[in-house]
Parts: structure tokens; sequence; C-alpha cells
């Protein structure tokens, strides 16, 4: 496995302002990930994750600190150097999908790269087909987003974060969303694409799921707590195989 | 930017809410259309109206008794008799603007010819009032001055009066009529020329000697009206002085003093009638221009509707990588292909319902490139400047919090 070195965070803080309060939401966090890992950030809610997860995502900025992305200093980028960066480095998962409605998963897919004038709509096309592919739903491809399951709607959903061939993947609480089962089918594409090297981060607030990465980040009031390598990384597969099947 | 993904962005978005874009339009549609609609009225009156004051005689100039006041009564200009014979002669003879010359006295009365009879008016004129009105003779002569000066009993008649008093299709010349138990023998029958502006019957009329209705009918020795025309309608003005000078010379009027006639020419009326239609057509213009503004405001409405439902959809794309700008330019785009979509649907619906007007209630129109053009432009204005607030609103939204918005 390669070392490269995709996220580094240097004594990163945020500070928002309420009223007239300042509400610490990141009181220096600092790590690195490289590239091939697939880490859980944890957190109860109130601990900073979903601020830490804005600016991994450089949707925001941090109020000090420097966040070095890919190698790129993003502290001092500009919002559409940042909305540039994030086409073409960053894939989005989240906990409710976001699909398009009455849009197909292939146009769906295609959605980042629309935002790519570089590409041409062929290559386009085809680099949706083969991420549709990846994540299994070749045969759903025309498929309109309110015609398909939780399931596979999030499926399209990853499909369209790995389509633009990020050095990372955010999914903020991307199981949140979905049944056990469901849940498990999702987490097994994670550690399939974990697999074939991509690098992933997953924020949530359930700890069972730490069992299933290579790493676990944990959060409270804005500080790491724990940083922890997962040396027996758990295999989602068996956990599925073993669910018992539902025949109603 | 990619102006091409960005508009097959914004047509995807509008394909999903095909009925709301519909209706959206319609507000455009309807403002196009009326706009269209309202000035081709407006301006195919205009331009008819035009064309009768033409066809009427543009270098027409009508003199008549002005009104004046006896003892602090204002009296009915038409009971003056001041316009006199010598009044007409120094007319036709001293002027060098006026072209054609004839002193004007009618009545109205009882037509007979046989068993029929029928209304109408006899003007006593002389063979220059064929000229300055345009009216040509069908069939058979006008009479001679001889005839002015003999009083002779004959006459000229319009189609009108024929129809009425010859409904067997006889030819009327030749023929022997009856007015006020005057036999008037028919030298001529007078070209029709339909119904003027005004709704008057202009082939309605019987014409005569001026001595002949002067001395024989109406048994008076004033003019009730001069008729002259000027050499050209540019000259009218020239010619005007010329006759007001000279009137005011023979009817002995001071410095200072108020006309006792009334000059009038066909400049001034179509002066007149072309203010008038110019206020209707700015008038149906305005009310076609608030329909396209409450259009607008509709589209504007829409936008912002359109920008809060989509907040997630707009923070969706900001995280997957449009920029502000891209937010803007899709939510601009989506507002100015509903503009001109409309616009263009508006501009045909406007061009067909010009045509039915004008095939339903023979109503004229007359469509204008530019009234096409404007409407088709406003519109497009229209789009980008009620657009640009919504999809402002859009640009400005934070990712972060419209990504989560429920």
């Amino acid at each position: 496995m390669t070392t490269k070195e995709i996220i580094r965070l240097e004594n990163i803080r945020r500070n928002f302002i309420v009223g007239n309060e300042t509400v610490h939401a990141l009181r220096g966090v600092s790590f690195t990930i490289n590239a091939g890992e697939f880490v859980t950030i944890m957190g109860t809610s109130g601990s900073g994750k979903s601020t830490l997860l804005n600016i991994l995502g450089c949707l925001d900025t941090p109020t000090s600190g420097e966040y070095y992305l890919d190698g790129i200093p993003v502290k001092s980028m500009g919002k559409n150097e940042r909305s540039i960066l994030r086409n073409r480095k960053i894939g989005f998962v989240f906990q409710s999908y976001n699909l398009l409605p009455k849009t197909t998963a292939l146009e769906n897919v295609e959605l980042p790269l629309m935002y790519n004038s570089a590409i041409s709509a062929r290559e386009r096309h085809e680099l949706a087909s083969r991420a549709l592919d990846a994540v299994g739903l070749s045969d759903r491809k025309s498929h309109k987003s309110n015609q398909m399951s939780g399931g596979q709607q999030q499926r399209v959903a990853i499909a369209r974060a790995l389509v633009n061939d990020p050095v990372i993947i955010l999914a903020d609480e991307a199981t949140g969303n979905l049944d056990t089962r469901t849940s498990f089918e999702i987490l097994v594409l994670f550690q399939e694409l974990h697999a074939r090297g991509r690098t992933i981060i997953f924020v949530t607030h359930n700890p069972e799921l730490s069992a299933y990465s290579s790493r676990n980040i944990v959060l409270r009031d804005g500080k790491i707590i724990s940083d922890t390598l997962n040396e027996k990384q758990a295999s989602a597969l068996d956990v599925l195989n073993k669910l018992p099947i539902e025949t109603d | 930017m990619n102006l091409t993904n960005l508009t097959k962005i914004a047509l995807k978005a509008l394909s999903n809410n095909k009925m709301r874009c519909f209706l959206t339009m319609l507000g455009i549609i309807i403002g196009v259309a009326s706009v269209i609609t309202m000035l081709a009225i407006g301006q195919g009156s205009k331009r008819s109206i035009r064309a009768q004051i033409a066809e009427m005689g543009s270098n027409m100039i009508m003199i008549h008794p002005g009104n004046m006041e006896r003892g602090g009564v204002r009296q009915d200009a038409s009971s003056m008799q001041t316009l006199k014979l010598n009044d007409y002669q120094d007319i036709a003879e001293s002027t060098e603007y006026v072209a054609a010359c004839s002193p004007s006295v009618n009545s109205s009365g009882q037509f007979i010819y046989g068993a029929n009879n029928y209304p109408s008016t006899i003007y006593g004129v002389t063979e220059d009032y064929l000229e300055i009105r345009k009216i040509s003779i069908e069939e058979g002569n006008m009479f001679s001055p001889q005839d002015v000066l003999t009083s002779a009993k004959v006459c000229l008649v319009g189609k009108t009066v024929i129809d009425n008093l010859f409904p067997n299709g006889e030819n009327p010349i030749g023929k022997v009529i009856r007015f006020n138990k005057i036999p008037l023998k028919i030298m001529g029958t007078l070209t029709p020329k339909g119904y003027n502006s005004m709704g008057m019957d202009q082939d309605d009329m019987v014409l005569a000697p001026y001595t002949t209705v002067q001395k024989r009918v109406l048994a008076i020795t004033y003019l009730q009206g001069i008729y002259c025309s000027a050499l050209t309608e540019v000259l009218t003005p020239q010619a005007i002085d010329e006759i007001s000078e000279i009137l005011r010379k023979n009817h002995k009027i001071k410095e200072g003093e108020d006309d006792d006639f009334e000059i009038r020419s066909q400049e001034e009326m179509s002066s007149m009638m072309s203010s008038t239609t110019d206020m209707m057509t700015i008038l149906l213009a305005c009310i076609a221009g608030i329909s396209l503004l409450v259009g607008g405001i509709g589209i504007m409405n829409i936008m912002y509707v359109s920008v809060t439902e989509r907040t997630r959809e707009i923070g969706l794309r900001m995280s997957i990588g449009a920029r502000g700008i891209d937010i803007l330019a899709q939510f601009l785009i989506e507002a100015v292909i509903i503009s001109v979509t409309g616009g263009i649907i508006g501009v045909l619906l406007g061009v067909g319902s010009s045509i039915a007007v004008n095939l339903l209630f023979n109503w004229p129109v007359y469509i204008q490139a530019y009234s096409v053009i404007l409407s088709f432009f406003v519109c497009t204005i229209t789009g980008i400047f009620f657009g640009w607030y919504p999809a402002r609103k859009a640009a400005n939204l934070d990712p972060i919090e419209a990504i989560r918005y429920e």
C-alpha cells in the first residue's frame, strides 16, 4: 500500500460567533490520513464532527491552522477555487442520498462531471456508466431516482462520489437512513472500494461501525480523544451473510 | 464554466416541472401576444384613417363662417351669413397657392323619381369641386360653367341615391329626378367611394351647380362654405394664410380682432386623428405592457419558490463542485428559457390573433416589425431582470446549510 499523504490537518480551530458568544467547535485538531486508509470519525452530536467534515470537504475553512488536501493548502483559497477543488478531488456521500428527483441514475452520476468543462459528453457518459458498474447497478442505469430503493439510491450516490476519481471519499452518516441489512450492504461496498485502494472517511455517531474501518478517530468537545488503528478489520460481508433473510 | 452543460442542466430542471413551467410562461405569452395585438390594432386604425384622409384629398382646405357674438349671445356658426360670393371670387382669382376653389351650399331633402323617393343632400358646387374632393365621374359628364351661370336644372348623382331611386337597374343618365318640386336632369353618376373613417356614406350625395341650389332651392345669396385645394399638401399653410388675408380684408376685420370665419385643412384633421389614434395606441400598449410586467413578476415569484424548494439540490450541486456563478447562470438560463419560449409563443399567438381580429371583426390591423422585435426584446430583458434576484439568492446560499435544509 502506498503511503502518500492525502489529508494533513495542522492544529485546526474553528470558532463560530453566536450572538455575543464564541463557540469553539474545533479546538486544535491535527492528524494526517494517507492514501488507502478507511477512517471512521466518531463523536456524539456537538463533538465537532460535522464541522470537521465541512472543513475536510472544503465547504468551510478553519479559523486557524492549516489544512492540506492532496498537498494543496486550502485555508487561503477562495470560494470558487474550493468549488473546483471539491469537483476534482472529493466525493461526497450524504445520509439522505441527495439525488436529483425524476432523474435517471446515469444522469445523477454524471452530475459532478457536468461542472468540469474539460470532460466531453461522451467521456462523461462512459465514466458514469463505469462508476455505476463499480457499485453493482449495471442494470439500473436508466431507472429514475424515485423508482429505486434506499439502498440502490445510496449506491447511485456512491457512484456519483466515485465518478470524478477523487482522492478521498467523504461519507456523512452514509448508512443512517438505511435498515440493518441494507446498511451492511453499503458497508460491504465501502470495504470493497477500500480494498481497491480508495481512501475513505466515514463520519458517524454509531460506534459499532468502527470495527469495519482501518482506523478510528473519536472526537469530543472539539478535540481528538482517541486515534487508533484497527488491526483486525471485521468483514461486513460475513455479518451480512449471517443476517437472517427476511422472507415476508 | 460550460454554457452548454448549464443549459442542459437548466432544461432538465425545467422539464421536471413542465406544468409549472408552462403556467409561468403563460404570463409572458399573454403579455407579448397582447402587446403585439394591441399595437397591430392601433397601427392598423391609424393607417386606415391616414389612407382615408388622403383619399378625401389631403390638400383640401375648408372655409366655414365662424361663430360670433351678437349682443353678447354666441351664434350658431351655420346661421352666419358672412361668406359671400365675392369672397369666393377673390380667392379664386387672386391667390397663388390655391389650385382649385368651389363655393358650397347644401340642402337636405327628399329626392323623388317615379314611385321611389330617398332622403339625401344636394351640394351646390362648381366643377372644381370634383378635383378638390377627389371625386370622379363614372358615367356621363360634369355640368359646364355655362350651366353654373344659367342655374341649370342639372345634377350628378352618387351611387347610394341611384340605388334607391332606380332599384330596377335602369340607366339613370338623362332621367329627371325631383328635389323640392324642382326637376333636375341627371348628367352623370359619381364613382363610388364607400364609407369614410367617420362612418359616413360618401356616395350619399347629389351635386348640382351652386347657383341652382342657391337660387332655386334655398333662395339665399350667401355661401355656406368654400372648398379649396392647395397646390400641394406642403403648401397648404401658405394657401391658408392667403385665404385668411383676403377674407379679413373683405370682411373688414381690424388688426387684433377675431376672424369671423374658420379655415380647416385636412392636415389639421389628419394630425388630430393621428394624435387620437396615437394616444389610443399608447393606452393599449400600456395595458399590454402592464400584463407583460405582471408576467415578469410571475416568473420572479415562481423562481423564488423554486429556489426555496430546490435548496437541497442547490446545496448538493455546490458540494459536488458547482460555483456560485454556475448556480446563478443555471437559474438565469431557466428564467430566460421560460421568458424567451413564452415570447416566441406569444409572438405567434399575437400575430395569429391580429389576423383573427382582422378576419372576424374586419378591423384594420397592421403588424409592425418593431413591435415584434420590441416585445421579444422586452420579455428577454424581463426574464433576466426578474430571474436575477432569485438566481442571486440561489447562488449566495451556504452549501453547508443548503444540503441539510429540510
